[in-house]
């Protein structure tokens, strides 16, 4: 597909923000008054932040309000009220603690529970999608949590998680692409099924039906070339992971290098998401004689 | 669950208005949905005979046409140089001014040298009759480049042949056969029909280098190399011969297999046909085995029949046809491989054929009485069913091509017969019914009768006295003695060579003459722009008119602004080309839905206008005074023989139909009648029309003729043998030298093919590249309509597997095709179901930058592209000293589909090649984005 | 409104036949023509004159080509627009309610007043049969012609979806599939009409009739013609006793 900045940002910046959260509600770090503030007004920017960017791509965002309403059915709308909900008791968690310096151990229990589970609504809003069979696969829930959670580690700086998270976070990604990339093969959507005809013989697009683009191929259509998505995917592993690790792991640590290690993180977190997007092979390319 | 509440109801439009499509010639009924006085939705009319309710893709966009910004708003004078683009908006009346001071001056002292061509137009009875009474020689519409070869040998053979001539049976047929058709004027009918015939599971043949579109859905593709249909054609003619697979009552009856051949080689009708001192075709009676003239009563002509005088034996017609097509050169072993079609399959079609038309005859019982008087109680029908065009006709073989296909249906006895070929009223007509040519010119006076007709001996050619030719085409000359349609693609070129003279002044109406209708598009470009020592322009004036802002009216010094479809009275008329089916006569109109929202005039009101003002005969009254006030006036008033006017419905008080006086109310009735007017041929009237004595008085009655016209097919067509005399060295008209081998070779009586691949120079350019009609676009016209852009917005070239692999293409890759003439880099695709040795790409999407209209970076522009820069309007130099046209030898018709060329890979382009420089728009460009709706 | 009926009285859908689909798009065309004016926004065009046009549209025809085992191979064309499946997922992944499966018919509808135009609908759905309107940011969709089917201003006739109306070559029809008794469900059945892309689940209502069988080969066809003459005199001989007979 035609990755769009937006959605990135959302996926990347909302994760790493609910991942915080998720920390702060468990009591790590152990902050109070301004360092707390400081830290809550980090996670709450990433989380709202990213969330208002998903905003961003939509046709008419003066409506969003009326995605909360189809919570029975619909991911998106789970992931909106889950992602208010969470926003609301972290926020009264929040106040607690730097207002009052109180921290209601519940509260915060109960908050960085739901910080995983919109993290996951996200993450089921694409895994749902069957057309997008690399998406449709228990890889994504897990993808998109390890991020978020090493991501929030990071940056409420629990060393030692962030360590195992950024191995485990490696570890899941090279999976989700070794499995992603025999998805479409294994989904048994072909042209041939799309198109009825393989009882006749093999089929090829011939003619496109218009010789202009349409929404269909600029948002869904074209995938990027096998040799740059590899070339990306090393780069984006090697931000997301293998760097910061190392950087970790064979550093004395200090600030400076906890920024460049963030920084590293993030930029391979958005690289490593541009690339999901990117890859996603849906079923309607078929018809558009991409896929296979 | 509680769902929205939606309006089911929704209120459609205040008004439907009914009229006639024009986004092609097809002329489909529209019910125009007006909502606030704009129109919201155009759809099929039900009622209409053409298209009963469907509309196709153009049709359906005609909204986009309608309001397409590149429509001119007002009359142009140039100011810029040719080819700029560069105008000024002027009145009606000093368009007018300027339009008189050219032709008048041209009248008075040398009418030839006005030079009146029109395009794709349906008002040729009204246009000729302007140029009639201008006096120029020199008029003629688009047909010498569209399709004449099929027009002129269905008339000359059998007296029509399809689109508005005829139609295949298709409620009946049970077999149908589609020689080179993409789409065709009968666009609509054409699918009807198809869809009909498959629903019932009748067998669809397609022949046809490209399978796609009609020939994608039939059930049998016949991917024939181009330009062999005719042997492939005469090859089944031999399997029917060989096994007596032949309709010989029918032969024998209706057509002139049975009349005898002059077989006295000196004499100087030796080949013509016998004829009694009345002037009646001889046959020889079977009953008395006596030479009787062929329609008396109780003949029964006989098809072996011959004739010994003087020891010179005079033979029917039939034995030549036995003696010629049962020649092993038309074996289907001796065809196989030039026509890549294997023998084993050329049998089997034979046998097909065969079978349907005789096995599985069909009978209509009906009483009818025929010429001869004999009374039948049925009409036998042979179910096999045949359509082409120019897939058959563009090629320089095309005339005999095509009057072989008629043979071969004539032969199976299924022409006018159930399940077979029908024609649609008023045809059929014997091509002596057709006028023929006239170009006597007389300075300050009309013209001495009808420009274009039928040729049947030298006699009729249109030569001066000092033999040199009387048209600026050359149209009816011993170059292409039978070109009925004239020769518009000639007239450029030879206006700018002044050979056979020169001329002042060009006018054109609606064709798109400097880019997609020309050939070496881009020599014509430079020949418009052309100036002489004096810094004048070589074709001193041209005056234009069109709708919208095309290529051609940046070369033009005049432009005549004419009104869309939607905004204009039209007539369809009878006299011109009709609308009609095979079970009913039809003609229609097109009236004003909407007023123009610009300072345009229908360009026939023009005509009305310009007439007066240079007092034409036809468009003055007596006192001088303009007679036609607008065009809906000559539809409603100009009567062409008594009672005989453009629209045949609504006639006298309003119930007369056919004949009658003229009827103020007339458009009137047709507004309310749809926009058209319709009557069914009579069930007694319904088949063998040209012996029917039942169709021929309906005929008469209905003003289709003014007294029956009873003819026989002519299998054996005499005119061409007249021309063969004369080249033999026989009458006073004789051709010059270098013609006398090519007429004799070409102009058989009967159907022959010859290959054109030497002249086009095959052994080096191996490849044939054709062009094949979108259907969801018009000509170059569909460009501009923001909906049918995007299907259609460039086009690639296709390739068949063997030349991309051989090339090693690969998407996206670009090619340089190289003919001999011209060479063009452009964009190339794969297709899989092609003939091996052809290429193609859609005709007219490539556009010049600037025009249309269209931003200067449109598809359309960089990688759209013409294949008209490879094609030229003379054949390459053979070496003897002359440049031969690129066309029929017999009809003159452009050979579009003679190209051959050669294929090679180019590197990356972002242009297609060549890239004509812009031009100014004289309209400016369109809106960036479109919401078209109503109430919006 | 998410939840998709569990049961809908009628299965109203078309019926494509690829057997007799000659690619000619008056379908793509005339079903933009109504919707542009009639139910919702018009479906806008971006670029309308100029480089990279595109537009809205519901209903868009493919070609395809075909490669038999033996013999030449084959060109299809393919109309494609909303099949209105019954287990619709684009319905379920809608977020605000927008996308929905009317109980009486089964069409599946976008009430463009409550769409924010995520798009997911789009994603959602197989065959590409969703389309964002650029210019009024909400999803667009074939609404089989919901607007003329019912219409009590359209005389009884027209009551059919534009597309079907204007199919020149009769390749489109109408009707409900959820009667087994009704024109559509016969045609179906008699010549084995298929769903596109069974495997993803979603049991599309529309149905595609295959092509019939192409190009057959020598042997089943009538027996070759039987020369009576390779001569034309021992054709003529042929002939004069032939012509005593008639
Ligand atoms: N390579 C190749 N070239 C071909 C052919 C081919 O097969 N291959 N086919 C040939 C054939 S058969 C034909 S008929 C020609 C067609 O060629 P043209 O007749 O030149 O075709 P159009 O592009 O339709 O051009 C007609 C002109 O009429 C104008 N026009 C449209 N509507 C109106 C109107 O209402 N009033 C007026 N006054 N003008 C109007 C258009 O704007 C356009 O400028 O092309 C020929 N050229
Ligand atoms: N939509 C649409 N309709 C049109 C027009 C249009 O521009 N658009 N133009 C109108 C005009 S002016 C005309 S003249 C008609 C023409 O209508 P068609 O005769 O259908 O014209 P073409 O598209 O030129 O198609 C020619 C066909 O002949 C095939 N062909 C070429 N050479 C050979 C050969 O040697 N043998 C055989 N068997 N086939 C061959 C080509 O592959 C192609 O399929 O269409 C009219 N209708
Ligand atoms: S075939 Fe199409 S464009 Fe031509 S007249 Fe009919 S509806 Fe109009
Ligand atoms: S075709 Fe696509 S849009 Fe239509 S109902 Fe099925 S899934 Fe939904
Ligand atoms: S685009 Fe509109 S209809 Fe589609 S899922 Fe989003 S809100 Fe629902
Ligand atoms: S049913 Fe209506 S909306 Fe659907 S494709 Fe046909 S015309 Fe378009
Ligand atoms: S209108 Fe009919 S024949 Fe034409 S593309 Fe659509 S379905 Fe096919
Ligand atoms: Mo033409």
């Amino acid at each position: 597909m035609h990755p769009a900045p937006s959605i990135i940002f959302f996926t990347v910046f909302s994760g790493l923000g609910f991942g915080m959260l998720a920390f702060l509600g468990l009591g790590k770090p152990d902050v109070s008054g301004f360092t707390a503030f400081v830290f809550f007004a980090i996670a709450y920017a990433l989380a709202v932040g990213g969330l208002i960017s998903s905003t961003f791509h939509l046709g008419n965002p003066q409506r969003a309000l009326k995605a909360f309403s189809q919570w029975r059915t619909s991911w998106l709308s789970r992931e909106g009220c889950l992602a208010v909900a969470t926003l609301i008791v972290m926020g009264l968690y929040a106040i607690g603690i730097i207002f009052f310096n109180t921290r209601i151990g519940m509260l915060g229990l109960l908050g960085a529970a739901l910080c995983v589970l919109t993290v996951l609504g996200t993450s089921m809003i694409y895994t749902q999608i069957k057309t997008v069979p690399r998406w449709h696969h228990w890889t994504t829930p897990l993808v998109f949590l390890s991020y978020a959670l090493t991501g929030g580690a990071f940056l409420t700086g629990q060393v030692q998680i962030t360590a195992a998270g950024l191995v485990t976070i490696g570890i899941l990604q090279i999976l989700a692409w070794v499995i992603g990339d025999k998805r479409f093969a294994a989904s048994g959507s072909t042209i041939e099924t799309a198109t009825g005809l393989g009882t006749i013989g093999k089929t090829r697009m011939f003619e496109a039906p218009h010789s202009s683009k349409n929404y269909l191929m600029k948002e869904m259509v074209h995938v990027i070339g096998r040799k740059h998505a590899r070339n990306l995917r090393i780069i984006g592993l090697v931000l997301l992971s293998l760097l910061p690790w190392a950087l970790l792991m064979f550093f004395p640590f200090s600030h400076m290098l906890a920024v460049v290690a963030i920084l590293a993180h993030v930029a391979g977190a958005l690289t490593t998401r541009w690339l999901f997007f990117a890859e996603a092979e849906h079923t309607v390319g078929l018809y558009y004689g991409q896929r296979g | 669950m509680n769902q929205p509440v939606i309006d089911l109801s929704p209120k459609v439009s205040d008004e439907v208005r009914k009229t006639t499509c024009y986004m092609c010639a097809c002329r489909c009924g529209i019910n125009v949905h007006m909502k606030e006085g704009k129109v919201a939705y155009i759809e099929g009319n039900k009622d209409h005979p053409v298209n009963q309710g469907v509309l196709c893709a153009k049709g359906s966009a005609g909204i986009m046409q309608h309001n397409a910004p590149s429509r001119l708003k007002a009359p142009m004078k140039r100011v810029g140089p040719r080819g700029s683009g560069e105008f000024e908006e002027i009145t009606w009346e000093e368009a007018y001014d300027i339009a008189v001071g050219i032709l008048e001056p041209v009248r008075r002292d040398n009418p030839e040298k006005l030079a009146f061509f029109t395009g794709r137009d349906q008002s040729q009875s009204f246009t000729s009759l302007w140029a009639q009474g201008f006096g120029t020689p020199n008029y003629a519409a688009h047909g010498g480049f569209c399709s004449v070869n099929m027009a002129a040998a269905g008339i000359y053979t059998m007296g029509g042949a399809f689109w508005e001539f005829g139609q295949p049976d298709w409620d009946r047929t049970k077999m149908v056969m589609i020689f080179g058709v993409a789409e065709d004027h009968d666009s609509n009918p054409i699918k009807m029909g198809l869809g009909k015939v498959k629903a019932r599971g009748a067998k669809v043949y397609g022949v046809n280098p490209i399978r796609s579109g009609y020939n994608a859905v039939a059930d049998e593709w016949v991917g024939i190399t181009p330009g062999t249909d005719g042997l492939f054609i005469l090859s089944l003619v031999h399997e029917l011969f060989k096994a007596g697979k032949l309709d010989l009552d029918y032969l024998a009856q209706w057509t002139n297999a049975p009349v005898l051949v002059n077989g006295d080689e000196k004499s100087e009708e030796f080949g013509l046909l016998i004829r009694d001192k009345a002037g009646k075709l001889m046959v020889i009676d079977r009953t008395t085995g006596k030479p009787a003239a062929f329609d008396q009563k109780g003949v029964k002509p006989d098809l072996a029949g011959s004739l010994r005088v003087k020891g010179v034996s005079h033979r029917s017609a039939f034995q030549h046809m036995a003696e010629k097509y049962l020649d092993p050169q038309y074996a289907p072993e001796a065809v196989a491989a030039k026509t890549g079609i294997t023998a084993e399959r050329i049998k089997r079609i034979a046998a097909e054929l065969a079978d349907v038309a005789f096995n599985q005859a069909i009978e209509v019982k009906q009483t009818w009485t025929d010429f001869r008087g004999e009374t039948h109680d049925t009409f036998i029908g042979r179910p096999v069913s045949f359509h082409a065009m120019r897939g058959i006709s563009a090629h320089a073989n095309g005339f005999q091509t095509c009057r072989a296909l008629h043979m071969l249906q004539i032969i199976l006895g299924t022409v006018e017969t159930p399940g077979g070929m029908r024609f649609k009223p008023p045809y059929p007509k014997p091509p002596e019914a057709h006028p023929k040519p006239h170009c006597k010119v007389t300075p300050g006076q009309a013209l001495d009768g009808p420009h274009l007709g039928f040729t049947h001996g030298p006699d009729d050619l249109a030569l001066k006295e000092d033999g040199s030719p009387a048209r600026i085409d050359k149209a009816f000359t011993w170059e292409n003695p039978m070109s009925s349609h004239g020769m518009m693609h000639m007239v450029i070129s030879n206006a700018h060579a002044g050979v056979p003279y020169k001329i002042d002044t060009l006018f054109m109406y609606m064709a798109n003459m400097s880019w997609n209708s020309s050939m070496n598009t881009r020599g014509v470009i430079d020949m418009l722009t052309d100036k002489d020592e004096n810094g004048d322009y070589v074709i001193p004036n041209i005056i234009y008119s069109d709708a919208y802002s095309s290529e051609m009216v940046s070369y033009a010094d005049l432009i005549l602004p004419d009104t869309t479809y939607l905004e204009r009275h039209d007539c369809i008329s009878l006299l011109d080309r009709p609308i009609c089916e095979a079970d009913a006569v039809a003609d229609a109109i097109r009236w004003p839905v909407v007023e123009p929202d610009r300072d345009v005039k229908g360009f026939q009101s023009a005509l009305c206008d310009l007439g007066a003002r240079l007092g034409l005969p036809g468009f003055v009254n007596e006192d001088g005074s303009q007679k036609y006030k607008d065009y809906a006036d000559y539809i409603t008033n100009h009567i062409r023989r008594p009672g005989v006017g453009p629209l045949a419905g609504f006639r006298g008080n309003g119930d007369e139909h056919g004949r009658g006086e003229a009827n103020p109310a007339q458009l009137d009735r047709y507004i309310d009648n749809g926009g058209f007017w319709m009557e069914h041929v009579p069930e007694d009237a319904a088949f063998f029309k040209p012996w029917n004595m039942n169709y021929q008085d309906w005929a008469v009655k209905k003003s289709f003729f003014d007294k029956p016209m009873p003819y026989l097919f002519n299998l054996y067509v005499e005119p061409m043998r007249r021309f063969q005399l004369a080249a033999e060295g026989h009458g006073t008209r004789q051709p010059p030298d270098h013609l006398r081998a090519r007429i004799k070779a070409t102009m058989d009586p009967l159907p022959i093919w010859y290959s054109n691949e030497d002249e086009n120079k095959a052994d080096e350019y191996p490849v044939t590249a054709l062009t094949q009609r979108p259907m969801a676009m018009y000509h170059s016209w569909g460009s501009q309509n923001a909906w049918l852009r995007q299907i259609h917005g460039h086009n690639p070239l296709y390739v068949p597997t063997k030349i991309w692999e051989e090339n090693n293409f690969q998407e996206g890759d670009w090619a340089r095709v190289t003919s001999p003439h011209g060479e063009i880099t452009v964009p190339v695709a794969h297709q899989a179901a092609l003939n091996e040795n052809t290429i193609w790409t859609w005709n007219a999407i490539g556009k010049r930058k600037g025009a249309w209209a269209l931003e200067e970076d449109a598809p359309e522009t960089t990688k759209g592209f013409l294949l008209n820069h490879l094609i030229h309007e003379l054949l390459p130099p053979k070496g003897d000293g002359l440049r031969w046209a690129n066309s029929d030898p017999i009809t003159g018709q452009a050979a579009w589909f003679d190209l051959k060329v050669r294929v090679e890979k180019a590197p990356p382009q972002d242009q297609s090649k060549p890239n004509i420089p812009a031009q100014k728009s004289p309209v400016g460009t369109g809106p960036q984005n479109l919401t078209w709706k109503t109430d919006k | 409104m998410t939840n998709l009926p569990t049961h809908t009285d009628k299965k109203l859908g078309l019926v494509i036949d690829l057997d007799t689909c000659v690619g000619c798009h008056a379908c793509v065309v005339s079903c933009k023509g109504w919707n542009t004016e009639n139910y919702g926004a018009p479906l806008s065009d971006q670029n309308a004159y100029g480089k990279d046009p595109s537009g809205t549209f519901l209903n868009r025809v493919h070609s395809y080509e075909v490669q038999p085992e033996t013999g030449a191979a084959q060109t299809i064309h393919f109309p494609k627009s909303c099949l209105h499946c019954e287990d619709a997922p684009c319905v379920t992944v809608c977020p605000t309610g927008a996308s929905y499966k009317r109980v009486e018919d089964g069409i599946v509808l976008v009430n463009e007043s409550d769409c924010i135009g995520c798009g997911l609908c789009a994603w959602a759905c197989p065959y590409g049969a969703r389309e964002l309107d650029q210019a009024e940011g909400v999803m667009k969709k074939c609404t089989l012609c919901v607007d003329r089917i019912y219409n009590e201003n359209l005389p009884e006739e027209d009551r059919q979806p534009a597309c079907v109306r204007t199919c020149p070559a009769g390749a489109r029809h109408f009707g409900d599939l959820g009667d087994e008794n009704s024109d559509v469900s016969i045609l179906v059945k008699e010549r084995g009409g298929f769903d596109l892309m069974p495997e993803q689940g979603t049991k599309p209502v529309n149905k595609y009739l295959p092509p019939r069988p192409k190009d057959e080969q020598i042997d089943i066809l009538a027996p070759l013609l039987e020369p009576i003459a390779a001569e034309p005199t021992g054709f003529l001989g042929w002939l004069d006793k032939t012509l005593e007979k008639l």
